[in-house]
């Protein structure tokens, strides 16, 4: 639900603790955490604990709605078989920090898990969350969100999002549940100005500039057609040359929404679990007769790029990909989308 | 938020008929759900899969082999190939499997009605043609001729023997067995079923022709159907492919942008030609 009008405020940088504390109490509150040189999205207690100087987290705060590992149900084995669903959780929890591409990503794979047949395990914890993000006054060398017409002080797909302007947080609301967030503890919050307004599109403004890379899709219903014409173009063989099939990719991906489920059983229980998978690995798509329609490295490069420029698209009317740059800033052998995308432009069909 | 849709319900295996023995053993199951009303509850059209659970082992995704005309039950064929279907042959009478479903699309039974249908099957490729062909046999005036073409390698790889004892009796239904190879007392057509089908020569008139099986029968029956004279948007098939959750989301049984678990397992050749994917 959005708020007609956007409500803006300011937030004195020194009063963020004291916010953060504010909500401890009925929300989970997942934030930024430095671990050795990465950070991750990681439940706090009290606000000390999380970073704010960070680019990004390494694993996209997607994870916070799609566990990496879920268990689906619980059942007892042998003769009295009983399935336990499992108790999906009601805990509310705020995601502080998170960047405005991750959260456009949320709203790029909600159809997947809403469609047809609703999933009960993401949509819990999605609609118990609430999106607080914070602008990225300063993107990396691999950010590109402003090629799919993010950018990296968006309010839109966040119910609040929060920009550093200086000694202070600009402040904007962006939903109904982000507005009754801030209503409960509105004597920390005052209303913003036509300064302070002014002041954030100065810092997007500055932010935007920072981002230098560009990925060349002028027209995306003319991009997608493209992409038809040169499915069997020798290209994506010479791009799958030096992959290594690691799936890095995929696991830091925030639209990646592909997952495995297995049975883990002890002698009488067991459990049914959903663990994230990678369309880049074989066995992903190996039948049990042995035949694989996958079978080749290029076969499951070309379905990656495919499923995030082509195949989604065409689905879902939106390109699956955000610009967050994770693909690149962990290929370890530099397989850049940007790239690859902007290449596959000017290939011959 | 509604049901679970990852979450199966209780079934019974009523009984086990054994389809074909030795490596490649063929078994259907017949399978009662435990409770009542899920049993009145769950209804499906010829073409439409299940996800199947052994609980500890896994699921896999089968088509439904009996016709929504029988009620009280659902039957499933496996072919034993990989862990779950495995387990699954080893199972008994009594014993307690999941289920989910149905899922995907399914034969257009009732557009398809006052046409004339030829059913074109190889090895267990047959079982959602096994639903199709009760289907119409239960309403035979809906629908015009109908040619059932089946092969397998020897007669001891046919699968539904009883049933096609029974459509061999039918006046208005023309069913046509063959087997690759030569064996002593076996009367009907041999040779591979894309030779079957030019020698039975269906027309294409106000036809509709549907083809299970393997990859390559298919080809080559698909290649005949075009001899034949019938068009691309006249010849349908039933398609397979890894899958997980069944229901669009996990990711894998992908042809281009179409999953095969919900957007088929039915597509028409016309389809599959605008396809660009890996199958």
């Amino acid at each position: 639900m959005k708020v007609s009008t956007m409500e803006k405020y300011i937030l004195l940088k020194n009063k963020l603790p004291e916010w953060i504390n504010m909500i401890t109490p009925t929300y989970t509150i997942f934030a930024p955490v430095k671990e050795e040189d990465l950070v991750f999205f990681k439940p706090i207690t009290k606000p000390s604990e999380m970073t704010l100087a960070y680019s990004n987290a390494i694993v996209p705060p997607k994870a916070q709605m799609f566990h990496q590992t879920e268990t689906m149900f619980t059942f007892t084995q042998g003769k009295n078989i009983r399935v336990n669903p499992a108790s999906l959780p009601d805990e509310k929890i705020v995601v502080f920090g998170i960047r405005p591409c991750d959260a456009k990503s949320l709203s790029i794979i909600d159809p997947v898990f809403t469609n047809d047949f609703e999933d009960p395990y993401y949509l819990t914890k999605r609609k118990n969350a609430i999106l607080v993000g914070l602008s990225c006054n300063q993107p990396t060398v691999n950010c590109f969100c402003t090629s799919l017409n993010g950018s990296p002080a968006s309010p839109e797909h966040l119910d609040i999002l929060l920009t550093d302007i200086g000694d202070k947080y600009y402040v904007e609301l962006n939903s109904e549940k982000g507005k009754q967030l801030v209503e409960k503890t509105k004597k920390l919050f005052t209303p913003a100005t036509d300064a302070d307004s002014k002041k954030k599109k100065d810092v997007e403004k500055k932010a935007v500039d920072a981002i230098t890379r560009q990925m060349k899709i002028n027209n995306v219903d003319a991009f997608v057609k493209k992409l038809d014409t040169i499915f069997d173009a020798p290209y994506w063989k010479t791009i799958a040359m030096k992959c290594l099939g690691c799936g890095a990719c995929t696991y830091l991906c925030p639209t990646c929404h592909c997952f495995d489920i297995q049975d883990e059983t002890t002698l009488d229980k067991g459990a049914r679990i959903r663990v994230w998978d990678s369309c880049m690995r074989p066995e992903y798509t190996l039948h049990a007769s042995g035949h694989n329609p996958r079978p080749e490295r290029m076969n499951r490069v070309r379905n990656r790029v495919y499923h995030k420029y082509n195949y989604y698209p065409k689905n879902h009317q939106m390109i699956a990909c955000v610009g967050c740059g994770r693909c690149i800033d962990n290929c370890p052998v530099n397989i850049d989308i940007i790239d690859v995308i902007t290449k596959a432009g000017e290939v011959k069909p | 938020m509604k049901e679970n849709p990852y979450q199966p319900w209780l079934a019974t295996i009523d009984s086990i008929c054994d389809e074909v023995g030795g490596q490649r053993a063929i078994k259907t199951f017949r399978l009662v759900f435990q409770d009542e009303k899920v049993r009145e509850k769950f209804t499906f059209l010829p073409g439409q899969c299940v996800m199947v659970s052994l609980f500890g082992k896994g699921e896999c995704f089968f088509a439904i082999s009996s016709s929504p005309t029988q009620k009280g039950f659902i039957e499933v064929s496996v072919l034993k190939l990989g862990k779950v279907t495995s387990a699954l042959h080893e199972c008994e009478p009594g014993d307690v499997v999941g289920v989910r479903g149905p899922y995907g699309n399914h034969f257009d039974v009732s557009g398809w009605m006052g046409k004339n249908l030829v059913l074109i099957g190889g090895g267990i490729g047959q079982a959602p043609l096994r639903s199709l062909i009760k289907y119409v046999v239960d309403n035979r005036k809906q629908y015009g001729k109908l040619d059932i073409i089946y092969g397998a390698r020897t007669s001891k790889d046919l699968c539904y023997t009883k049933d096609f004892a029974e459509l061999k009796t039918c006046e208005d239904t023309n069913a046509c067995l063959s087997i690759d190879v030569k064996e002593d007392g076996w009367s009907d057509f041999v040779g591979f079923v894309p030779d079957n089908l030019m020698r039975v020569n269906p027309s294409p008139k106000n036809a509709i022709a549907v083809t299970c099986g393997p990859p390559i029968m298919i080809k080559y029956v698909i290649q005949n159907l075009g001899k034949l004279g019938f068009s691309e948007d006249q010849i349908f098939t039933t398609l397979e492919m890894r899958m997980k959750c069944g229901i669009g989301k996990c990711g894998r049984c992908n042809i281009g942008n179409l999953y095969v678990c919900k957007d088929g397992p039915v597509f028409s050749y016309k389809q599959l030609q605008n396809i660009k994917g890996e199958q």
